[in-house]
C-alpha cells in the first residue's frame, strides 16, 4: 500500500522537476485523448511541440512565441506577487481589457497627431493605470468590507468585456470604418503603434517590458523587504502581521501591481498584434497566465519559461487544428491538464511517497 | 498490591531519524494513579498514543486485563475501556456541550438522555456542567470538563489524561484532583502525563520516568523529592537560575487604561489595564489560557494599534505604532506560538532573523535586505543560544521546538531591547533548555532593560519575578511583590475557581 509522509525540508529537487513531470504526464495524457480522437499521438504531440520551432512553417510561427509569451509573462509576473502572498487576483482578463481600452482611448484621443515620443508613453502610462485601478476595485472591496477578491475580480472580467463591446460599438468605433464594429488600427498609425523592434523576431516593447518584469521579479523577490514581506505574508500571516507587515497595505499593493502588469500587457497587445479595440479583442490570457504563474513556481525564472511552454502550446495548437484537424476544445483541454497534472504532481515537494509494510498487529 | 490492569512489555516505535520509545515496559495497577513524567521529546506522547490505538508500535506487546490488547484504531482501544483526554481539545466551539459529547461517542443515546446523564455524571464527579451551554463561551476549565465528562460516559477502566492542569488555577487543579481521587477509589486507573512535579506529588502512587524514549526509572512520588524526580527526567543536576538583588530603575514601560475590543469572534476584550514596569524590573503575568494574554502581547508588540498614550515607552507614546516603529524605539516581543507566529516553519533561520531583526541589526539598506549580514545575525544568535541546528539555512520548522523557542527568543535578546515583552518563554521547552531561557531573561533585566513574562507556569513565574500581577478575563490585577506570595493567594488573583465545587464524595 502506499502512504504520503511530510517530508522535514521542501524537497529542492522535486521543487525543479515536478514541472518537467507534469509536463511529460501531460503529453501522455494528451496523447491518449488526441488516439481517442482518432489521430496518431505521436504526430500531434510533435505538431505542438516541435513543429512551431523547427518545423516547415517556423520562420512564421517561431515569432510568434514571443509575441504571446510576452503577455503571458508580464501578466503572470503580476499575479505571481498576489498569489505568493495569498492575494488572490483571477480577474487579470478584466484588468487586461481595461489597459487596452484606457492606452487605446489615449492613443486615439491625439489622433491624427504625430508625437510619438509624448503619445506611445502616456498610452504605456494609461494602460498601467487602467489595469491597476481595476484590480484595485476588488483589492479596495476586499480591505474595506472584507469581500471575496477571487469572485469580485472574477466578475469584474465580465463588467470589463462588456465596457469591451460598448466600447468597440460606441465611444471609439472608427468613424470612417463604414459602420463595422472596432477602433482604427493603432498599430498602422505611427504615433502610437506597437510594432517589431527587431524584424523575424516578434520583440516589440511588451516583450522587453516583459523581460524588465522578470528581472525586476527576481530582485524584488530574493533582495527586497517587499518581496521577503510578500513571501512571508504567503507563508505565515500572523508571523507577517508580527513582523510588522500591514497586512491590508500588501493586498492593495499585490491587487495593485498585477493589475498595472495586466493593464500594460492588453495596452501592447491593442497597439501592436492585435491593432485596434474590437469585441473580441480578448483570448484569454488573463486566464492562461494564472496556468502560467503556478506551472512557473512563482517563480520569475519559472515563469519565463512556463510562458514559452504556453506559447508553444498555443501555436503548436493552431497548427495541429489546422494540418490535423484537432478540434479547439481538444487544445484548450490539453493546456487544462497541464495546470491539473502540476498540482496534482506538487505533492511530491512536501510529501514523499513510502511504501508502507502491511497492517500487522 | 492491586490486580494489574495493563501491561507494557518492550514497547519500541521508531520514526525516520528518531527513536521514540525504546523497549518500554512498565504496568498499571486497577484503579491506580500512575504518573508518566518526562520532558518534551521524550516520548510520552508517543507512548500514550499507542496505548489508544493512535500508533501501531514497531515491536512489544500489551496485555489488558490478561489479554493480548493491540488496538488498530482509538475506537477498538474505547471499546476496550480505554479513554483519554487530550492537552489540546478537540471541541467544536459552534456547537453546544450535549452535540459535543454526542460526536465523540459511538452510539450516542438521544439528545434529551444524553443531557441527563450529563448533568448526572457532572454532579456525581463535581464537575458541573450545563449540557445546553456553547462550547466557544466556555473556559479553558470548563472546556476540559466537557471532555473528562465525555470519557466517563464510557465508564472507563484507564482513563489517560495529557498535561490536564495546564489551563487551570491552583483551585480548579485541587478540585481535578478530588475528581481524580474518586474515580480512583471506584476502580478506575488513571495514567497522569505531566512535567509538574509536585502535582504529581500529591496526585500519583506510582510513577514511570521516561528520558529519551527509554524507562530510566520508577519511584513513589510520595517518597520521592521533586529535586529527585527532575534529575532522573533530565538526566543531570539541574541549574537554578540566579539573580541578584538590585534597585529599581525608572520607569520604561508605561500602560495606562488599555482597553481594546477582542480582536476575533472567541478573543478576549482587554479591560482598563494599567501597570508601569520599571528599568531592570521582571514583571511577572499569570493567569489561565484565553484569559487576554493573546490580545494584550499585540497590544504591546504593535501587531494590534490601541489609542496612542494607553502604552508609551520611556514617556513617549507609542500605542498608535506598527511593530517595526516599537522596535525602532526600543520594544522587542515574543508571542506565544513559535511556529507561525513568532516564527516562519517554512523559511530559513536567516529569514527568520530577518523577520524582527532589520530595525534594531540594521539588516536592510535602501530596502535591500543584506543576506549577509542576515545570516551572521542568525548564527550569532544560534551560538549565544546553543540552538541545536546544523546552520542556519535550515528552515524553522526542522528544529525541535525547544530549540527553535532558544532561536526565537535569543533573536530578541540579542537586540538589546529596551522592553521585552514574552508570552509563555518556555512553554513545551525541555527543562534545561527552560532554564536557559530564565537566566537569559534574568540577564536581559540585570542589564536594565524591562522584562515582562506572561506565562501560565505559576512555578517559572515565582522563580523569575519582581513582581507579579493576573490576568483574568482581559483585566489585570494589581501588582504585587512576588516574594512571598502563597498558592492561595495566586490562586485568588487568577480568579479563584471558577464556580467549580468539590466532588460530592459519595459512599
Amino acid at each position: 500500500m502506499l502512504r504520503l509522509e511530510k517530508r522535514p525540508q521542501p524537497s529542492q529537487v522535486w521543487t525543479y522537476t515536478t514541472p518537467l513531470l507534469a509536463v511529460a504526464i501531460t503529453m501522455v495524457v494528451g496523447g491518449i485523448l488526441f488516439a481517442a480522437l482518432g489521430k496518431d499521438p505521436l504526430v500531434a504531440i510533435r505538431t505542438i511541440f516541435w513543429d512551431p520551432m523547427f518545423g516547415q512553417f517556423a520562420s512564421y510561427s517561431l515569432p510568434q512565441l514571443l509575441v504571446k509569451a510576452g503577455p503571458l509573462m508580464l501578466i503572470a509576473i503580476g499575479l505571481s506577487f498576489g498569489f505568493r502572498a495569498g492575494v488572490w487576483n483571477i480577474g487579470a482578463e478584466g484588468q487586461y481589457i481595461i489597459g487596452a481600452i484606457c492606452g487605446a482611448a489615449v492613443g486615439l484621443a491625439f489622433y491624427p497627431m504625430e508625437a510619438r515620443w509624448l503619445i506611445f508613453p502616456l498610452m504605456i502610462i494609461a494602460g498601467f493605470a487602467g489595469g491597476m485601478l481595476w484590480a484595485l476595485i476588488p483589492g479596495f472591496l476586499r480591505v474595506r468590507f472584507g469581500t471575496n477578491e477571487i469572485l469580485v475580480s472574477l466578475m469584474l472580467v465580465y463588467v470589463a468585456e462588456q465596457l469591451l463591446a460598448s466600447m468597440s460599438l460606441g465611444l471609439l468605433r472608427n468613424p470612417e470604418g463604414m459602420g463595422f464594429p472596432g477602433s482604427r488600427n493603432l498599430s498602422q498609425i505611427t504615433s502610437s503603434q506597437n510594432l517589431e523592434l527587431i524584424s523575424g523576431t516578434g520583440m516589440h516593447w511588451g516583450v522587453v517590458f516583459a523581460f524588465i518584469a522578470v528581472i525586476f521579479a527576481y530582485i524584488a523577490l530574493s533582495r527586497h523587504m517587499f518581496g521577503f514581506n510578500v513571501r512571508l505574508a504567503g507563508q505565515s500571516p500572523k508571523a507577517a502581521a508580527f513582523s510588522g507587515v500591514n497586512p491590508k497595505r500588501l493586498v492593495l499593493i499585490c491587487m495593485g501591481l498585477s493589475g498595472a502588469l495586466a493593464g500594460a500587457a492588453g495596452l501592447f497587445e491593442v497597439a501592436g498584434p492585435s491593432g485596434q479595440v474590437s469585441i473580441d479583442f480578448n483570448v484569454g490570457y488573463g486566464f492562461t497566465a494564472i496556468i502560467v504563474a503556478f506551472l512557473g513556481r512563482l517563480h520569475p525564472v519559472g515563469i519565463l519559461l512556463a510562458a514559452l511552454l504556453m506559447a508553444l502550446t498555443y501555436i503548436g495548437g493552431e497548427i495541429a487544428q489546422l494540418t490535423l484537424g484537432l478540434p479547439g476544445a481538444a487544445i484548450q483541454l490539453f493546456q487544462g491538464m497541464l495546470l491539473f497534472f502540476l498540482l496534482a504532481v506538487d505533492v511530491l515537494t512536501n510529501y514523499r511517497i513510502v511504501l508502507a509494510k502491511s497492517e500487522a498487529a | 498490591m492491586r490486580e494489574t490492569l495493563l501491561e507494557l512489555d518492550g514497547l519500541t516505535k521508531a520514526y525516520p531519524g528518531v527513536v521514540a520509545n525504546s523497549d518500554v515496559s512498565f504496568q498499571i495497577g486497577k484503579g491506580e494513579v500512575h504518573a508518566l513524567l518526562g520532558e518534551n521529546g521524550a516520548g510520552k506522547s508517543t507512548l500514550v498514543k499507542t496505548i489508544y490505538g493512535l500508533v501501531k508500535p514497531d515491536s512489544g506487546t500489551m496485555t489488558l486485563e490478561g489479554k493480548p490488547f493491540a488496538p488498530a484504531e482509538p475506537r477498538s482501544a474505547r471499546a476496550s475501556g480505554i479513554a483519554m483526554v487530550f492537552q489540546h481539545f478537540s471541541l467544536f466551539d459552534a456547537l453546544d456541550v450535549a452535540e459535543n459529547i454526542a460526536l465523540g461517542m459511538e452510539n450516542p443515546p438521544a439528545m434529551g438522555d444524553l443531557a441527563d446523564r450529563i448533568r448526572e455524571v457532572s454532579e456525581t464527579y463535581g464537575l458541573p456542567l450545563d449540557p445546553a451551554r456553547i462550547v466557544g463561551d466556555l473556559s479553558a476549565g470548563e472546556r476540559q470538563r466537557v471532555e473528562i465528562i465525555r470519557c466517563l460516559l464510557q465508564d472507563p477502566k484507564l482513563l489517560i489524561m495529557d498535561e490536564p492542569t495546564s489551563v487551570l488555577t491552583p483551585q480548579e487543579v485541587e478540585i481535578l484532583f478530588e475528581t481524580l481521587r474518586l474515580l480512583s477509589s471506584e476502580g478506575t486507573a488513571i495514567l497522569y502525563i505531566s512535567h509538574k512535579l509536585e502535582e504529581i506529588r500529591a496526585l500519583c502512587e506510582s510513577a514511570t520516568i521516561l528520558r529519551l524514549g527509554k524507562v530510566v526509572g520508577t519511584c513513589d512520588p510520595r517518597e520521592t523529592s521533586a529535586r529527585e524526580m527532575a534529575e532522573m527526567m533530565v538526566g543531570s543536576t539541574l541549574h537554578t537560575p540566579e539573580r541578584e538583588a538590585k534597585d529599581p530603575g525608572e520607569v520604561v514601560l508605561s500602560i495606562k487604561s488599555l482597553s481594546a475590543p477582542a480582536p476575533h469572534r472567541f478573543g478576549t476584550a482587554l479591560k482598563d489595564i494599567s501597570i508601569d514596569v520599571r528599568a531592570g524590573e521582571v514583571l511577572g503575568i499569570g493567569g489561565v489560557a484565553g484569559n487576554g494574554q493573546d490580545e494584550l502581547v499585540a497590544a504591546l508588540s504593535g501587531e494590534m494599534r490601541t489609542g496612542a498614550g494607553m502604552v508609551s515607552l520611556d514617556g513617549q507614546s507609542i500605542g498608535h505604532l506598527m511593530p517595526n516603529a516599537r522596535r525602532a524605539l526600543g520594544l522587542c516581543a515574543a508571542p506565544e506560538e513559535r511556529n507561525g507566529h513568532a516564527a516562519a516553519p517554512d523559511m530559513s533561520l536567516t529569514e527568520n532573523a530577518t523577520l524582527t531583526g532589520t530595525v534594531r541589526m540594521g539588516l536592510t539598506k535602501n530596502g535591500f535586505v543584506q543576506w549577509h549580514k542576515a545570516r551572521s545575525f542568525a548564527e550569532d544568535v544560534i551560538k549565544a543560544f546553543d540552538v541545536r541546528t546544523p546552520g542556519p539555512e535550515n528552515a524553522a520548522r526542522s528544529l525541535s521546538g525547544g530549540n527553535l523557542q532558544k532561536f526565537v527568543i535569543g533573536r530578541e535578546i540579542m537586540q538589546k531591547p529596551r522592553v521585552f515583552v514574552v508570552n509563555q518563554p518556555t512553554w513545551g521547552v525541555d527543562a534545561s533548555a527552560a532554564a536557559a531561557i530564565r537566566q537569559a531573561l534574568l540577564d536581559l533585566a540585570a542589564d536594565g532593560a524591562a522584562v515582562v513574562v506572561i506565562s501560565q507556569d505559576l512555578d517559572e513565574l515565582m522563580e523569575i519575578s519582581d513582581r507579579f500581577a493576573a490576568l483574568n478575563g482581559g483585566a489585570l490585577s494589581a501588582p504585587r511583590p512576588a516574594q512571598g506570595l502563597t498558592v492561595e493567594e495566586i490562586g485568588l488573583m487568577l480568579g479563584g475557581a471558577h464556580d467549580m465545587e468539590v466532588a460530592h464524595v459519595e459512599a
